[in-house]
């Protein structure tokens, strides 16, 4: 029977995760979606969304949302990422592979900036 | 689809939309009896037969009513040409199970793959709803649960960056530690 990492492990981490919503309010309402729709998934969601995870695991960004929505009507452009950050409008982004997560992650989550070469046009 | 592992995360996505609170992922590795299967079970709202015999085989039936995927029927062809079958035990109000059985040695069986990545997507994308991973292989199991780690975090998300470690290597660990077992 393989170990499991222990309860007490995940006690600390919570204790700490509270001392630093204390310390600093979060980075303001950022919400990633990651379609997983059949389309999405066999295009490689499932990779895009673990390369989403890793960025904040990396960055240590705390309070960003992440969501998973179904096929959205536009399979040819799946892996579809979705990003939404404080009162900015949605901005969807096609043929999302993990690379082009990391950029995203960095340029638009992180730098606030989008990455236009990368959106869907009149999604 | 190019992993078993992948399909159930398309499989347990159906899961989701049917409304279920609880879906348990199984995994079954038998290199004794020459057996793999995995299966999704869900509590979610269930089907009637007409909507079962419509998801497996969503062409011989004109759709009208509901619109039906290709997640299923993929998964079907795929199992059936491994010397394996693809089951669905379900009724409305009743939940959901889906089973799928290979050969595990045929040539065209497709990779098990990264289950690990599978559960840890679902987790936290889905974190209202309570996610069992039981993985066995040869007689041992590992055996993943989020409810006691979401009881233990309290209002505490999910994507908190030391959570997301604490579930992705739980997750790694236990997958690892088991398939080195099989041969």
């Amino acid at each position: 029977m393989p170990a499991v990492k222990s309860l007490d492990e995940l006690k600390k981490l919570k204790e700490e995760a509270l001392a630093k919503r204390q310390a600093k309010t979060t980075s303001g309402n950022i919400q990633i979606t990651v379609a997983m729709g059949t389309c999405g998934i066999a295009a490689g969601a499932r990779e895009t969304m673990r390369a989403v995870l890793d960025e904040i695991e990396a960055n240590n960004l705390s309070g960003v949302v992440v969501k998973q929505t179904g096929c959205i009507g536009m399979c040819e452009m799946e892996p579809i990422v979705q990003v939404e950050t404080g009162d900015s409008p949605k901005v969807t982004y096609g043929k999302v592979n993990s690379d082009r997560a990391k950029q995203i992650m960095k340029d638009h989550v992180m730098g606030g900036k989008a990455v236009p070469e990368l959106v869907v046009p009149n999604a | 689809m190019r992993e078993l592992a992948l399909h159930l995360l398309d499989i347990a996505e159906n899961s989701v939309a049917a409304g279920a609170k609880r879906i348990e992922i199984g995994v079954d590795e038998d290199a004794k009896n020459d057996r793999l299967r995995i299966c999704v079970k869900d509590d979610g709202r269930g089907m009637d037969e007409e909507m079962v015999a419509r998801v497996v085989d969503p062409f011989v039936t004109s759709r009208t009513t509901r619109k039906v995927g290709l997640g299923i029927p993929l998964l079907k062809a795929a199992a059936e040409s491994c010397n394996g079958y693809l089951s669905i035990t379900s009724a409305p109000g009743r939940g959901t199970t889906l089973e799928a059985a290979f050969q595990r040695s045929h040539i065209d069986r497709m990779p098990l793959g990264d289950v690990s990545g599978t559960l840890y997507t679902l987790i936290v994308a889905w974190p209202d709803i309570r996610w069992i991973l039981r993985y066995r292989a040869n007689g041992s199991t590992f055996e993943f649960d989020s409810a006691p780690i979401k009881q233990e975090l309290g209002d505490i998300p999910l994507t908190e960056p030391s959570v997301l470690a604490f579930i992705r290597e739980s997750l790694d660990e236990g997958v690892a530690s088991l398939q080195k077992e099989i041969v």
